[in-house]
């Protein structure tokens, strides 16, 4: 009994470093999308073209990270969309966001049928756990190194929003729009830039689904990740480092059905699927408020009016 | 949200004097106002259209081929259309449960979810009492309990939203992950059908306790139950102090709240029938053409009647043509799979599409002349 809760902690710790990439991936770019003050709710569509498009590639090419490259502009090419729509007046973002969810998910449906079957290269993971002869803690820690990419996207963004002009320029933009444009800034073109840069994150995120784990592509690949990477920067506060955290602990939450059955527990797997999706709402409502919007909200977002 | 127009122009038009000439003017330019609700979204539909034939092209597919199959598959003979109406039905009620959230400001996109559940809480209830009671019992229970469950399911998102201002778009949709999840946890559990080796289902709920169809057609139930309930919840929205206090709440919240309006009871009470109306979508979709709950009842329905709505401008009645014309589309999806081999995600494609261009085009009410001339009372 002993020995499976500590089977169960560390395939948690390596479910967590593997689960969590994609959701810190997504939830680092729709941090910088909302902190320019709107919100793309479409990078769930954006997280499964990205893995497609990933996957396709990496086939074709036989080089993994082409695919990365290749998702992260599909996913640019997404969040470029959310964005010029959403800059045209009386377009709302919430419901351009649902709109791109489903036509991202449908494109990727669409051009990934044929790529079901086949098995493209993955990306390598870096094995970090040689010093054990633990097989659940070598497996565990075998990290691909897109996990320390995006915590490096995350530690260079929160960097620069804190101290370099662009990161002001977004922060302004995001949190009054009548004085980013009296200080002669485009808010259209910031914001359209920082949904296109979000959307190329959330596309990089999609490849680590397909490329590396769960490491293949299907229809069900991901089921309301980017969804509820969305919902953890609200939790995360608009931090990128926070997302970071947030992300872990949500994979983490997500490895728990994994990581039981893996000791034999199955009953209640689907229980257990649903965990992460039950931890985001309780998290969302832990954070809201019904009388002040949430701390550190960015002013422009048409969540905090 | 920027399209809760129609309830404004209604405002508009509610708050002017009774004299004859003044309505029959009124009527004039209420009909010029109106016709841009009807042009632009049609406008965005042609666009669309137009898109979609292009990107067919790109892929070395015709689109008259395509509007072929879709006529034959939809509309052109009797079994198509019999089979467009039958798949309209849970269109028409997710897209209801999308539309009355959205007349109180809320976007709403939980109606998969309910569907799911309230399938599921029919079967489930249904199941136990096969052979031991009778139908005309167990029917309205069936109701009941899909209808309930929904309503309960997207009711917590209403409530979230006012109690604890958790932003209800997200919320609805992660509930949906949450209900499709509870409902594989106990048809792959507890509730699983051992004599069913193929697919995860509860046990059949017995040709008794099946709704049937309308005589001398093979159209279920759910068809006119929807027509009806759109009809009905119309005149709610439209005709009642409930409907106009969620117009009013939707409009302004601040006003509402200063105005005394019960806010908490309408943001809820919304959210109920929407889930209530989804539940029923769920229930249609077992009794009358699954016979069990098992996965396949997740089959998208909730998510084409979130564009249904948003295309019917959230507008009860006009949401039954819309649905029929995408229930077409959806019966359509397997004769152009087959004939034209292309992959059941075309369809989605083509909703996709369809949605983008439409939410583009909110951007163009209100440039056009044409509709407002001779219009003193201007929109603002």
């Amino acid at each position: 009994m002993n020995a499976g809760v500590v089977t169960v902690l560390i395939a948690m710790l390596g479910g967590a470093i593997r689960v969590s990439t994609p959701f810190m991936f997504v939830a680092v770019g729709e941090c910088l999308t909302e902190k320019s003050g709107r919100v793309n709710l479409g990078l769930e569509g954006t997280l499964v073209l990205g893995a497609m498009v990933a996957y396709a590639i990496s086939y074709h090419t036989g080089s993994p990270w082409a695919g990365v490259l290749a998702a992260g502009i599909a996913g640019s090419a997404l969040g470029a969309m959310h964005g010029s729509i959403c800059s045209l007046p009386r377009v709302n973002d919430v419901a351009v966001g649902i709109a791109m969810m489903l036509f991202g998910t449908g494109v990727a449906f669409f051009f990934g049928k044929p790529y079901i079957q086949p098995t493209a290269p993955r990306l390598t993971s870096i094995p970090f756990g040689g010093f054990s002869d633990d097989l659940n803690l070598r497996s565990a820690l075998d990290i691909n190194p897109l996990f320390f990419v995006g915590i490096a996207v995350a530690v260079i963004m929160a960097w620069a929003f804190a101290n370099t002009r662009w990161g002001l320029i977004v922060r302004t933009v995001g949190d009054s729009a009548p004085a980013a444009r009296a200080m002669g800034i485009s808010v259209d073109l910031v914001r359209f830039l920082s949904t296109t840069v979000g959307g190329f994150l959330a596309g990089v995120g999609g490849a680590f689904l397909s490329l590396s784990y769960p490491g293949s592509w299907n229809q069900g690949l991901s089921s309301g990740q980017g969804l509820m990477a969305v919902a953890l920067v609200i939790f995360a506060r608009w931090s990128p480092l926070r997302c970071v955290l947030a992300a872990l602990l949500f994979g983490a939450a997500g490895a728990l059905g994994p990581a039981l059955q893996s000791v034999g527990v199955t009953q209640g797997y689907y229980f257990f699927n649903a965990a992460p999706y039950i931890l985001t709402l309780a998290l969302m409502i832990a954070s809201s408020s019904a009388t002040r919007s949430a701390r550190d909200m960015p002013g422009e977002l048409s969540m905090a009016k | 949200m920027s399209s809760g127009a129609p309830a404004a122009s209604g405002l508009a038009a509610a708050g002017t004097p009774p004299s004859a000439p003044s309505a029959r003017y009124d009527l004039g330019v209420r009909l010029r106002a109106n016709s841009e609700y009807v042009a632009i979204p049609v406008f965005a539909l042609l666009m669309a259209a137009a898109l979609f034939a292009v990107f067919l092209l790109a892929i070395g597919k015709s689109p008259i081929e395509f509007v072929n199959y879709v006529w034959r598959g939809g509309f052109g003979t009797a079994f198509s259309l019999q089979n467009t109406l039958q798949r309209s039905s849970p269109l028409i009620l997710t897209a209801l449960a999308v539309a009355i959230p959205a007349r109180i400001g809320l976007i709403m996109i939980g109606g998969e979810g309910a569907l799911v559940l309230g399938g599921f809480a029919a079967a489930a209830i249904a199941v136990p009492m096969v052979g031991v009671v009778p139908p005309i019992v167990t029917i309205p229970v069936m109701v009941a309990a899909a209808v309930l469950v929904g309503a309960m399911w997207v009711g917590i998102a209403g409530y979230l939203r006012y109690a604890r201002g958790v932003n209800e778009t997200i919320s609805s949709l992660l509930l949906t992950y949450i209900g499709i999840a509870i409902m594989n946890f106990f048809v792959e559990g507890v509730m699983r059908d051992a004599s069913n080796p193929n697919k995860p289902s509860t046990k059949p709920i017995g040709d008794a306790y099946m709704v049937g169809y309308i005589p001398g057609t093979e159209v279920h139930w759910g068809f006119p139950v929807g027509v009806l309930l759109s009809v009905a919840l119309y005149i709610l929205m439209t005709r009642t102090t409930f409907g106009f206090a969620a117009r009013v709440t939707g409009g302004n919240f601040r006003a509402a709240l200063a105005q005394g309006l019960p806010v908490g009871r309408l943001i809820v009470g919304c959210a109920m029938i929407a889930g209530g109306c989804a539940g029923l979508a769920g229930y249609f979709e077992v009794a009358a053409i699954q016979g069990r709950a098992n996965a396949s009842l997740a089959a998208g329905y909730g998510f084409t009647g979130i564009l249904v709505s948003f295309l019917a401008r959230h507008n009860p009645v006009v949401i039954i043509p819309v649905a029929i014309m995408f229930g077409g589309l959806v019966a359509s999806g397997g004769l152009i799979q087959r004939r034209m081999g292309m992959p059941d995600a075309t369809v989605l494609v083509l909703q996709g599409l369809i949605f983008v261009v439409l939410l583009t085009s909110e951007t163009l009410y209100g440039r056009f002349a044409i509709f407002r001339a001779g219009d003193a009372k201007e929109r603002t």
